[in-house]
Protein backbone atom coordinates (compact mmCIF):
# COMPACT_ATOMS: atom_id res chain seq x y z
CA UNK A 1 0.00 0.00 0.00
CA UNK A 2 1.36 3.73 -0.82
CA UNK A 3 2.62 5.51 1.92
CA UNK A 4 0.27 8.74 2.14
CA UNK A 5 2.52 11.69 4.62
CA UNK A 6 -0.96 13.49 4.65
CA UNK A 7 -2.88 10.53 6.01
CA UNK A 8 -0.76 9.83 8.83
CA UNK A 9 -2.33 13.26 11.45
CA UNK A 10 -5.77 13.21 12.53
CA UNK A 11 -7.74 16.74 13.10
CA UNK A 12 -9.65 16.66 16.15
CA UNK A 13 -11.83 18.88 17.17
CA UNK A 14 -12.46 19.24 20.93
CA UNK A 15 -15.07 21.62 22.30
CA UNK A 16 -17.09 23.94 22.80
CA UNK A 17 -19.21 21.50 24.64
CA UNK A 18 -16.48 19.35 26.09
CA UNK A 19 -15.40 18.66 29.95
CA UNK A 20 -12.06 19.74 30.27
CA UNK A 21 -12.30 23.28 28.52
CA UNK A 22 -13.33 25.10 31.07
CA UNK A 23 -16.28 26.78 29.32
CA UNK A 24 -16.50 27.58 25.55
CA UNK A 25 -13.36 26.96 24.38
CA UNK A 26 -12.38 25.27 21.15
CA UNK A 27 -9.28 23.62 20.47
CA UNK A 28 -8.52 22.27 16.52
CA UNK A 29 -5.41 19.13 17.60
CA UNK A 30 -3.87 18.04 15.10
CA UNK A 31 -2.79 14.02 16.02
CA UNK A 32 -0.03 11.77 15.50
CA UNK A 33 -1.61 8.44 17.29
CA UNK A 34 -2.31 10.11 20.77
CA UNK A 35 0.83 12.60 20.30
CA UNK A 36 -0.49 16.62 19.61
CA UNK A 37 1.57 17.60 16.89
CA UNK A 38 -0.68 20.86 16.62
CA UNK A 39 -3.26 22.94 18.85
CA UNK A 40 -5.24 25.79 17.28
CA UNK A 41 -7.63 27.23 19.91
CA UNK A 42 -10.63 29.24 18.57
CA UNK A 43 -12.19 31.30 20.52
CA UNK A 44 -15.03 33.63 20.76
CA UNK A 45 -18.17 31.72 21.87
CA UNK A 46 -18.70 34.14 24.75
CA UNK A 47 -18.04 37.10 22.82
CA UNK A 48 -20.37 39.15 25.08
CA UNK A 49 -19.12 42.18 24.02
CA UNK A 50 -18.49 44.10 27.54
CA UNK A 51 -16.33 46.61 26.18
CA UNK A 52 -18.65 48.20 23.91
CA UNK A 53 -21.83 48.32 26.25
CA UNK A 54 -19.23 49.70 28.70
CA UNK A 55 -19.53 52.95 26.60
CA UNK A 56 -23.01 52.99 26.22
CA UNK A 57 -23.51 53.17 30.78
CA UNK A 58 -22.56 55.87 33.63
CA UNK A 59 -19.42 55.43 34.88
CA UNK A 60 -21.05 53.29 37.91
CA UNK A 61 -23.11 51.17 36.12
CA UNK A 62 -20.42 50.17 33.76
CA UNK A 63 -19.37 48.33 36.66
CA UNK A 64 -21.33 45.14 36.96
CA UNK A 65 -19.69 44.50 33.36
CA UNK A 66 -16.38 44.04 35.21
CA UNK A 67 -17.81 41.85 37.64
CA UNK A 68 -18.86 39.19 34.75
CA UNK A 69 -15.56 39.14 33.23
CA UNK A 70 -14.11 36.72 35.50
CA UNK A 71 -17.14 35.95 37.16
CA UNK A 72 -14.83 32.94 39.90
CA UNK A 73 -12.98 36.79 40.71
CA UNK A 74 -15.34 39.29 40.97
CA UNK A 75 -13.95 41.37 43.79
CA UNK A 76 -10.19 41.46 41.87
CA UNK A 77 -12.25 42.65 38.44
CA UNK A 78 -14.38 45.92 40.73
CA UNK A 79 -10.82 46.76 42.09
CA UNK A 80 -9.13 46.94 38.69
CA UNK A 81 -12.39 49.03 37.23
CA UNK A 82 -12.48 51.76 40.05
CA UNK A 83 -8.29 52.13 40.14
CA UNK A 84 -9.13 53.44 36.65
CA UNK A 85 -12.51 54.97 37.17
CA UNK A 86 -11.05 56.67 40.50
CA UNK A 87 -8.27 58.04 38.99
CA UNK A 88 -9.73 59.72 35.66
CA UNK A 89 -12.76 61.15 37.84
CA UNK A 90 -10.17 62.30 40.50
CA UNK A 91 -11.96 60.55 43.43
CA UNK A 92 -10.02 58.99 46.02
CA UNK A 93 -11.65 56.87 48.61
CA UNK A 94 -11.90 56.62 52.16
CA UNK A 95 -9.10 55.25 54.08
CA UNK A 96 -11.67 52.98 55.50
CA UNK A 97 -12.48 51.59 51.93
CA UNK A 98 -9.51 50.66 51.09
CA UNK A 99 -8.89 48.20 53.70
CA UNK A 100 -12.41 46.71 53.23
CA UNK A 101 -11.51 46.61 49.60
CA UNK A 102 -8.54 44.72 50.16
CA UNK A 103 -10.44 42.17 52.47
CA UNK A 104 -12.54 41.19 50.12
CA UNK A 105 -10.72 41.06 47.14
CA UNK A 106 -8.32 38.48 49.03
CA UNK A 107 -11.18 36.62 50.17
CA UNK A 108 -12.48 36.49 46.75
CA UNK A 109 -8.75 35.33 45.52
CA UNK A 110 -9.42 32.07 47.91
CA UNK A 111 -12.14 31.67 46.79
CA UNK A 112 -11.49 31.38 43.01
CA UNK A 113 -7.70 29.79 43.75
CA UNK A 114 -10.28 27.16 45.54
CA UNK A 115 -12.84 26.57 42.18
CA UNK A 116 -9.96 26.56 39.89
CA UNK A 117 -8.38 23.56 42.25
CA UNK A 118 -11.84 21.57 41.91
CA UNK A 119 -12.18 22.02 38.55
CA UNK A 120 -8.24 21.18 37.82
CA UNK A 121 -8.95 17.87 39.68
CA UNK A 122 -11.67 16.79 37.93
CA UNK A 123 -9.79 17.25 34.66
CA UNK A 124 -7.00 14.78 35.91
CA UNK A 125 -10.28 12.93 37.07
CA UNK A 126 -9.86 13.53 40.66
CA UNK A 127 -14.04 13.73 41.95
CA UNK A 128 -12.87 14.00 45.98
CA UNK A 129 -11.11 17.47 46.34
CA UNK A 130 -14.26 18.72 44.38
CA UNK A 131 -16.45 18.48 47.15
CA UNK A 132 -13.88 19.44 49.78
CA UNK A 133 -12.93 22.82 47.80
CA UNK A 134 -16.79 23.44 47.59
CA UNK A 135 -17.86 23.43 50.55
CA UNK A 136 -14.78 25.90 51.69
CA UNK A 137 -16.03 28.43 48.93
CA UNK A 138 -19.42 28.04 50.32
CA UNK A 139 -18.44 29.61 53.70
CA UNK A 140 -16.41 32.85 51.99
CA UNK A 141 -19.58 33.04 49.35
CA UNK A 142 -21.64 33.28 52.75
CA UNK A 143 -19.63 35.71 54.18
CA UNK A 144 -19.99 37.90 51.10
CA UNK A 145 -23.68 37.18 51.14
CA UNK A 146 -24.20 38.84 54.29
CA UNK A 147 -22.42 41.82 53.57
CA UNK A 148 -23.10 42.45 50.27
CA UNK A 149 -26.03 40.93 49.68
CA UNK A 150 -25.00 38.60 46.60
CA UNK A 151 -23.17 35.59 46.02
CA UNK A 152 -21.36 35.22 43.18
CA UNK A 153 -21.45 38.65 41.20
CA UNK A 154 -21.36 41.15 44.25
CA UNK A 155 -21.93 44.36 42.54
CA UNK A 156 -20.32 45.48 45.86
CA UNK A 157 -17.99 48.30 45.06
CA UNK A 158 -19.19 51.55 43.91
CA UNK A 159 -17.17 54.94 42.82
CA UNK A 160 -15.50 56.62 46.25
CA UNK A 161 -16.62 53.86 48.45
CA UNK A 162 -18.28 50.30 49.12
CA UNK A 163 -22.16 49.70 49.07
CA UNK A 164 -21.88 48.87 52.47
CA UNK A 165 -19.97 49.57 56.16
CA UNK A 166 -18.53 46.03 57.76
CA UNK A 167 -20.23 45.98 61.09
CA UNK A 168 -18.64 43.46 64.27
CA UNK A 169 -20.47 40.73 63.70
CA UNK A 170 -19.16 40.22 60.02
CA UNK A 171 -15.43 40.96 61.21
CA UNK A 172 -16.33 38.33 63.61
CA UNK A 173 -17.34 36.01 61.16
CA UNK A 174 -14.07 36.51 58.63
CA UNK A 175 -12.12 36.24 61.58
CA UNK A 176 -13.70 32.71 62.39
CA UNK A 177 -13.54 31.37 59.27
CA UNK A 178 -9.60 32.53 58.96
CA UNK A 179 -9.25 30.42 62.27
CA UNK A 180 -10.21 27.09 60.69
CA UNK A 181 -9.63 27.54 56.86
CA UNK A 182 -5.83 26.73 56.61
CA UNK A 183 -6.85 23.42 58.67
CA UNK A 184 -9.24 22.48 55.92
CA UNK A 185 -6.56 24.09 53.13
CA UNK A 186 -3.59 21.61 54.51
CA UNK A 187 -6.62 18.69 53.85
CA UNK A 188 -7.27 19.75 50.14
CA UNK A 189 -3.68 20.61 49.75
CA UNK A 190 -2.80 16.69 51.26
CA UNK A 191 -5.71 14.91 48.89
CA UNK A 192 -3.61 16.27 45.55
CA UNK A 193 0.29 16.13 46.94
CA UNK A 194 0.31 12.89 48.74
CA UNK A 195 -1.45 11.00 45.80
CA UNK A 196 0.74 9.55 43.43
CA UNK A 197 -1.06 9.67 40.07
CA UNK A 198 -1.75 13.27 39.91
CA UNK A 199 2.24 13.22 40.72
CA UNK A 200 2.87 11.74 38.09
CA UNK A 201 0.62 13.55 35.76
CA UNK A 202 1.74 16.60 36.48
CA UNK A 203 5.36 16.78 37.53
CA UNK A 204 7.93 17.60 34.32
CA UNK A 205 4.46 18.35 32.13
CA UNK A 206 4.35 21.65 30.15
CA UNK A 207 7.35 23.17 31.18
CA UNK A 208 7.33 26.94 30.44
CA UNK A 209 10.62 28.47 30.22
CA UNK A 210 10.75 31.88 31.90
CA UNK A 211 12.06 33.86 28.66
CA UNK A 212 8.97 32.27 26.68
CA UNK A 213 6.64 33.32 29.49
CA UNK A 214 7.65 37.03 29.46
CA UNK A 215 7.88 36.79 25.49
CA UNK A 216 4.06 35.66 25.32
CA UNK A 217 3.15 38.49 28.11
CA UNK A 218 1.74 35.75 30.42
CA UNK A 219 1.58 37.04 33.94
CA UNK A 220 0.04 35.73 37.61
CA UNK A 221 0.67 32.21 38.85
CA UNK A 222 1.55 30.77 35.76
CA UNK A 223 4.90 33.64 35.69
CA UNK A 224 5.53 33.10 39.06
CA UNK A 225 5.48 29.26 38.65
CA UNK A 226 8.17 29.61 36.13
CA UNK A 227 10.79 31.34 38.74
CA UNK A 228 9.68 35.17 37.87
CA UNK A 229 8.64 36.82 41.03
CA UNK A 230 6.72 39.40 39.34
CA UNK A 231 2.97 40.45 41.12
CA UNK A 232 1.55 43.95 40.76
CA UNK A 233 0.42 44.30 44.42
CA UNK A 234 4.42 44.30 45.27
CA UNK A 235 6.02 45.91 42.33
CA UNK A 236 3.49 48.38 41.50
CA UNK A 237 1.25 48.48 45.07
CA UNK A 238 -2.19 49.97 44.74
CA UNK A 239 -5.05 50.24 47.94
CA UNK A 240 -2.89 50.02 50.55
CA UNK A 241 -0.81 46.52 49.96
CA UNK A 242 2.14 48.44 50.45
CA UNK A 243 0.99 48.31 54.25
CA UNK A 244 0.58 44.25 54.19
CA UNK A 245 3.46 42.00 54.41
CA UNK A 246 2.83 39.24 52.62
CA UNK A 247 5.31 37.40 50.04
CA UNK A 248 5.34 36.54 46.81
CA UNK A 249 5.49 32.70 46.04
CA UNK A 250 7.85 31.29 43.53
CA UNK A 251 8.83 28.14 41.86
CA UNK A 252 12.09 27.03 40.02
CA UNK A 253 10.32 23.84 38.63
CA UNK A 254 8.32 25.58 35.66
CA UNK A 255 6.08 22.62 35.32
CA UNK A 256 2.18 21.88 35.92
CA UNK A 257 2.84 20.67 39.20
CA UNK A 258 4.81 24.04 40.69
CA UNK A 259 1.44 26.37 38.87
CA UNK A 260 -0.44 24.23 41.75
CA UNK A 261 1.97 24.64 44.36
CA UNK A 262 2.12 28.68 43.80
CA UNK A 263 -1.21 28.65 43.83
CA UNK A 264 -2.60 27.26 47.17
CA UNK A 265 0.62 29.10 48.85
CA UNK A 266 -0.58 32.10 47.30
CA UNK A 267 -4.14 31.24 49.35
CA UNK A 268 -2.23 31.16 52.64
CA UNK A 269 -0.33 34.91 51.90
CA UNK A 270 -4.34 35.84 51.45
CA UNK A 271 -5.21 34.48 53.98
CA UNK A 272 -2.48 36.27 55.79
CA UNK A 273 -3.07 39.42 54.70
CA UNK A 274 -6.96 39.56 55.28
CA UNK A 275 -5.79 39.29 59.49
CA UNK A 276 -4.01 42.05 58.89
CA UNK A 277 -6.25 43.86 57.23
CA UNK A 278 -8.47 43.33 60.06
CA UNK A 279 -6.65 44.35 62.47
CA UNK A 280 -5.23 47.49 60.65
CA UNK A 281 -8.76 48.55 59.53
CA UNK A 282 -9.40 52.06 60.65
CA UNK A 283 -12.30 53.85 61.53
CA UNK A 284 -14.26 56.15 59.29
CA UNK A 285 -17.33 56.93 56.22
CA UNK A 286 -17.41 53.78 53.82
CA UNK A 287 -17.82 56.32 50.95
CA UNK A 288 -16.45 59.60 49.79
CA UNK A 289 -19.58 62.29 49.72
CA UNK A 290 -18.56 63.58 46.54
CA UNK A 291 -19.90 60.32 44.53
CA UNK A 292 -22.70 60.09 46.80
CA UNK A 293 -25.80 58.18 45.13
CA UNK A 294 -27.81 61.22 44.13
CA UNK A 295 -24.25 62.23 42.83
CA UNK A 296 -23.29 59.58 40.83
CA UNK A 297 -24.74 59.72 37.38
CA UNK A 298 -23.20 63.51 37.22
CA UNK A 299 -19.58 62.18 37.47
CA UNK A 300 -17.41 63.52 34.13
CA UNK A 301 -14.27 62.86 33.11
CA UNK A 302 -11.80 63.69 30.86
CA UNK A 303 -8.35 62.34 29.99
CA UNK A 304 -7.41 58.78 29.85
CA UNK A 305 -5.60 56.35 32.22
CA UNK A 306 -4.47 53.00 32.38
CA UNK A 307 -4.40 51.00 35.80
CA UNK A 308 -3.18 47.74 36.56
CA UNK A 309 -4.17 45.51 39.04
CA UNK A 310 -3.13 41.95 40.18
CA UNK A 311 -6.61 39.65 39.45
CA UNK A 312 -6.72 36.02 40.75
CA UNK A 313 -5.32 35.18 36.62
CA UNK A 314 -2.55 37.68 36.25
CA UNK A 315 -2.37 41.37 35.53
CA UNK A 316 -5.06 42.57 34.71
CA UNK A 317 -4.93 46.44 33.17
CA UNK A 318 -8.00 48.31 32.17
CA UNK A 319 -7.46 51.62 30.00
CA UNK A 320 -9.98 54.10 30.05
CA UNK A 321 -10.98 57.07 27.85
CA UNK A 322 -12.82 60.26 28.91
CA UNK A 323 -14.48 62.71 26.63
CA UNK A 324 -15.87 65.03 29.11
CA UNK A 325 -19.39 63.36 29.20
CA UNK A 326 -21.03 61.49 31.87
CA UNK A 327 -20.15 58.09 30.10
CA UNK A 328 -16.61 56.53 29.10
CA UNK A 329 -15.33 57.25 25.79
CA UNK A 330 -13.33 54.00 25.41
CA UNK A 331 -13.19 51.40 27.51
CA UNK A 332 -10.09 48.85 26.78
CA UNK A 333 -9.33 45.48 29.26
CA UNK A 334 -6.04 43.64 29.21
CA UNK A 335 -7.55 40.63 30.37
CA UNK A 336 -4.40 37.68 31.92
CA UNK A 337 -6.30 34.52 30.62
CA UNK A 338 -6.19 35.73 27.27
CA UNK A 339 -2.57 36.16 27.45
CA UNK A 340 -2.18 33.10 28.91
CA UNK A 341 -4.22 30.96 26.80
CA UNK A 342 -1.50 32.23 24.06
CA UNK A 343 1.14 30.00 25.47
CA UNK A 344 -0.73 26.92 24.80
CA UNK A 345 0.06 26.14 21.50
CA UNK A 346 3.46 26.50 22.42
CA UNK A 347 3.70 24.34 25.66
CA UNK A 348 1.37 21.50 23.38
CA UNK A 349 3.57 20.72 21.16
CA UNK A 350 4.55 16.77 20.87
CA UNK A 351 3.03 16.16 24.15
CA UNK A 352 0.00 13.24 24.85
CA UNK A 353 -3.42 14.31 24.54
CA UNK A 354 -3.88 13.68 28.35
CA UNK A 355 -1.28 15.98 28.92
CA UNK A 356 -2.49 18.93 27.00
CA UNK A 357 -5.40 18.42 29.39
CA UNK A 358 -3.41 19.00 32.41
CA UNK A 359 -1.68 21.81 30.73
CA UNK A 360 -4.85 23.51 29.39
CA UNK A 361 -6.08 23.31 33.05
CA UNK A 362 -3.14 24.68 34.95
CA UNK A 363 -4.17 27.53 32.96
CA UNK A 364 -6.83 28.99 34.95
CA UNK A 365 -9.01 29.82 31.75
CA UNK A 366 -12.19 31.88 32.56
CA UNK A 367 -13.86 32.69 29.53
CA UNK A 368 -15.78 35.17 30.49
CA UNK A 369 -12.25 37.04 30.35
CA UNK A 370 -10.79 35.96 27.62
CA UNK A 371 -13.66 36.65 24.78
CA UNK A 372 -15.31 39.75 26.95
CA UNK B 1 -52.54 5.79 42.47
CA UNK B 2 -54.50 3.88 44.69
CA UNK B 3 -53.30 1.80 46.79
CA UNK B 4 -54.35 -1.87 47.89
CA UNK B 5 -54.32 -3.46 51.14
CA UNK B 6 -52.89 -6.22 49.65
CA UNK B 7 -49.31 -4.86 49.20
CA UNK B 8 -49.41 -3.48 45.83
CA UNK B 9 -50.38 -0.80 43.79
CA UNK B 10 -52.42 -0.17 40.72
CA UNK B 11 -51.68 2.81 38.56
CA UNK B 12 -51.19 3.04 34.80
CA UNK B 13 -48.01 2.70 32.68
CA UNK B 14 -47.82 6.28 31.64
CA UNK B 15 -47.68 7.23 35.08
CA UNK B 16 -45.39 4.65 36.37
CA UNK B 17 -43.10 5.30 33.38
CA UNK B 18 -43.60 9.45 34.40
CA UNK B 19 -42.63 8.81 37.97
CA UNK B 20 -39.44 7.21 37.35
CA UNK B 21 -38.94 9.06 34.81
CA UNK B 22 -38.73 12.74 36.42
CA UNK B 23 -36.57 10.88 39.84
CA UNK B 24 -33.65 10.27 36.96
CA UNK B 25 -32.74 13.45 34.92
CA UNK B 26 -29.72 13.65 33.83
CA UNK B 27 -28.10 16.84 32.99
CA UNK B 28 -25.75 17.48 30.22
CA UNK B 29 -22.40 18.84 31.07
CA UNK B 30 -22.81 22.14 29.28
CA UNK B 31 -21.63 25.23 31.14
CA UNK B 32 -21.62 28.70 29.13
CA UNK B 33 -20.38 31.50 31.41
CA UNK B 34 -20.95 32.93 35.03
CA UNK B 35 -23.89 30.72 35.48
CA UNK B 36 -22.15 27.11 35.08
CA UNK B 37 -19.87 28.24 38.51
CA UNK B 38 -23.80 28.11 40.50
CA UNK B 39 -24.48 24.63 38.47
CA UNK B 40 -21.45 23.00 39.46
CA UNK B 41 -22.35 24.56 43.55
CA UNK B 42 -25.58 22.86 42.67
CA UNK B 43 -23.62 19.49 42.26
CA UNK B 44 -21.05 19.88 45.13
CA UNK B 45 -21.58 19.28 48.99
CA UNK B 46 -23.85 21.76 50.65
CA UNK B 47 -26.91 21.52 47.78
CA UNK B 48 -26.36 17.92 46.73
CA UNK B 49 -28.93 17.35 44.04
CA UNK B 50 -28.60 13.74 44.08
CA UNK B 51 -31.36 14.12 46.82
CA UNK B 52 -33.55 14.72 43.22
CA UNK B 53 -31.84 11.85 41.30
CA UNK B 54 -30.28 14.54 38.99
CA UNK B 55 -26.61 14.22 40.10
CA UNK B 56 -24.89 12.28 36.95
CA UNK B 57 -24.04 14.74 34.86
CA UNK B 58 -23.00 13.14 31.43
CA UNK B 59 -20.47 14.72 28.97
CA UNK B 60 -22.32 12.86 26.20
CA UNK B 61 -25.42 14.72 24.79
CA UNK B 62 -27.02 10.97 24.07
CA UNK B 63 -26.92 9.94 27.35
CA UNK B 64 -28.61 12.83 28.77
CA UNK B 65 -32.34 14.14 29.48
CA UNK B 66 -31.69 18.00 30.63
CA UNK B 67 -30.24 20.61 29.01
CA UNK B 68 -29.35 23.13 31.64
CA UNK B 69 -28.43 26.14 29.25
CA UNK B 70 -26.04 28.24 31.97
CA UNK B 71 -24.86 31.36 30.57
CA UNK B 72 -25.03 33.90 27.29
CA UNK B 73 -25.45 32.72 24.28
CA UNK B 74 -23.68 34.06 22.03
CA UNK B 75 -24.67 34.14 17.87
CA UNK B 76 -21.22 32.41 17.55
CA UNK B 77 -22.31 29.80 19.92
CA UNK B 78 -26.27 29.16 18.83
CA UNK B 79 -25.46 26.60 15.72
CA UNK B 80 -23.95 24.25 18.16
CA UNK B 81 -26.39 24.66 21.25
CA UNK B 82 -29.22 23.64 18.50
CA UNK B 83 -26.65 20.92 17.57
CA UNK B 84 -26.43 19.37 21.02
CA UNK B 85 -29.97 19.96 21.68
CA UNK B 86 -31.00 17.82 18.31
CA UNK B 87 -28.46 14.93 19.31
CA UNK B 88 -30.26 14.61 22.65
CA UNK B 89 -32.69 11.74 22.53
CA UNK B 90 -36.41 12.40 23.52
CA UNK B 91 -37.68 12.95 25.82
CA UNK B 92 -35.74 15.74 26.53
CA UNK B 93 -35.92 19.17 28.44
CA UNK B 94 -34.14 22.29 28.90
CA UNK B 95 -33.77 24.62 31.39
CA UNK B 96 -33.05 28.13 30.86
CA UNK B 97 -30.61 29.57 33.35
CA UNK B 98 -30.43 33.03 34.28
CA UNK B 99 -31.46 36.21 33.04
CA UNK B 100 -28.99 36.10 30.31
CA UNK B 101 -30.51 32.85 28.42
CA UNK B 102 -33.70 34.48 29.30
CA UNK B 103 -33.74 37.36 27.51
CA UNK B 104 -30.11 38.64 27.24
CA UNK B 105 -29.65 40.25 30.65
CA UNK B 106 -27.55 42.70 30.90
CA UNK B 107 -25.93 42.14 26.95
CA UNK B 108 -29.48 43.04 25.82
CA UNK B 109 -27.98 45.89 24.04
CA UNK B 110 -25.23 44.59 22.51
CA UNK B 111 -24.54 42.74 18.85
CA UNK B 112 -23.39 39.76 19.43
CA UNK B 113 -25.99 38.20 22.24
CA UNK B 114 -29.02 35.84 21.25
CA UNK B 115 -31.84 37.53 23.15
CA UNK B 116 -32.94 34.30 24.74
CA UNK B 117 -32.38 30.87 24.11
CA UNK B 118 -36.34 29.92 23.29
CA UNK B 119 -35.32 31.61 20.24
CA UNK B 120 -33.16 28.78 19.32
CA UNK B 121 -34.68 25.63 21.41
CA UNK B 122 -37.75 25.17 23.56
CA UNK B 123 -37.35 25.94 27.00
CA UNK B 124 -39.21 23.96 29.46
CA UNK B 125 -38.29 25.92 32.72
CA UNK B 126 -37.28 29.62 33.44
CA UNK B 127 -35.05 30.32 36.50
CA UNK B 128 -34.17 34.45 36.49
CA UNK B 129 -31.47 35.93 38.33
CA UNK B 130 -27.75 37.12 37.35
CA UNK B 131 -27.10 34.70 38.72
CA UNK B 132 -29.78 32.46 40.16
CA UNK B 133 -28.57 30.79 43.22
CA UNK B 134 -28.11 27.49 43.37
CA UNK B 135 -31.10 27.22 45.64
CA UNK B 136 -33.19 28.54 42.41
CA UNK B 137 -32.26 25.89 40.03
CA UNK B 138 -32.45 23.34 42.23
CA UNK B 139 -36.34 24.94 42.52
CA UNK B 140 -36.44 25.03 38.86
CA UNK B 141 -35.26 21.52 38.95
CA UNK B 142 -38.40 20.39 40.85
CA UNK B 143 -40.64 22.57 38.73
CA UNK B 144 -39.68 20.35 36.16
CA UNK B 145 -40.02 17.13 37.75
CA UNK B 146 -43.43 18.16 38.58
CA UNK B 147 -44.08 18.89 34.86
CA UNK B 148 -43.40 15.40 33.63
CA UNK B 149 -45.14 13.98 36.62
CA UNK B 150 -48.23 15.77 34.60
CA UNK B 151 -47.56 14.81 31.73
CA UNK B 152 -50.26 11.84 30.99
CA UNK B 153 -52.81 14.48 32.02
CA UNK B 154 -52.50 17.02 29.58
Amino acid sequence: MEYDEKSRYIELNMGPQHPSTHGVLRLRLTLDGETVKKVEPIIGYLHRNAEKICELDFYCDALIYFDRMDYVGAMNMEVGYLEAAEKLLNIEPPERVKWIRVIMAELNRIASHLVWAGAFGLDLGMLTPFFYVFEEREKILNLFTEICGSRQETNYMSIGGVYQDFNDKIIFRIREFLDEFPKKLEEVYNLFIKNDIFISRTKDIGILEPEIALSYGVTGPMLRASGIPYDVRKDEPYLVYDRVNFTVPISKKKDVLARFIVRFEEMRQSVKIVKQALDKLPDGPFFNPKAKKSLMIRLRGEGDVYARTESTKGEFGVYMVGDGSVKPYRVHVRSPAFKNLSVLPYLSKDVLIADMVAISGSIDLVFGEVDR
Amino acid sequence: MKTGDAGFITTTLEKAMEWSRSNSIWPLTFGLACCAIEMMAVQASRLDVSRFGSEVFRNSPRQSDLMIVSGTVTKKMAPRLRRLYDEMPYPKYVIAMGVCVIQGGPYNQGYSVVLGVDRVVPVDVYVPGCPPTPEALTNGIILLQKKIRNEADR
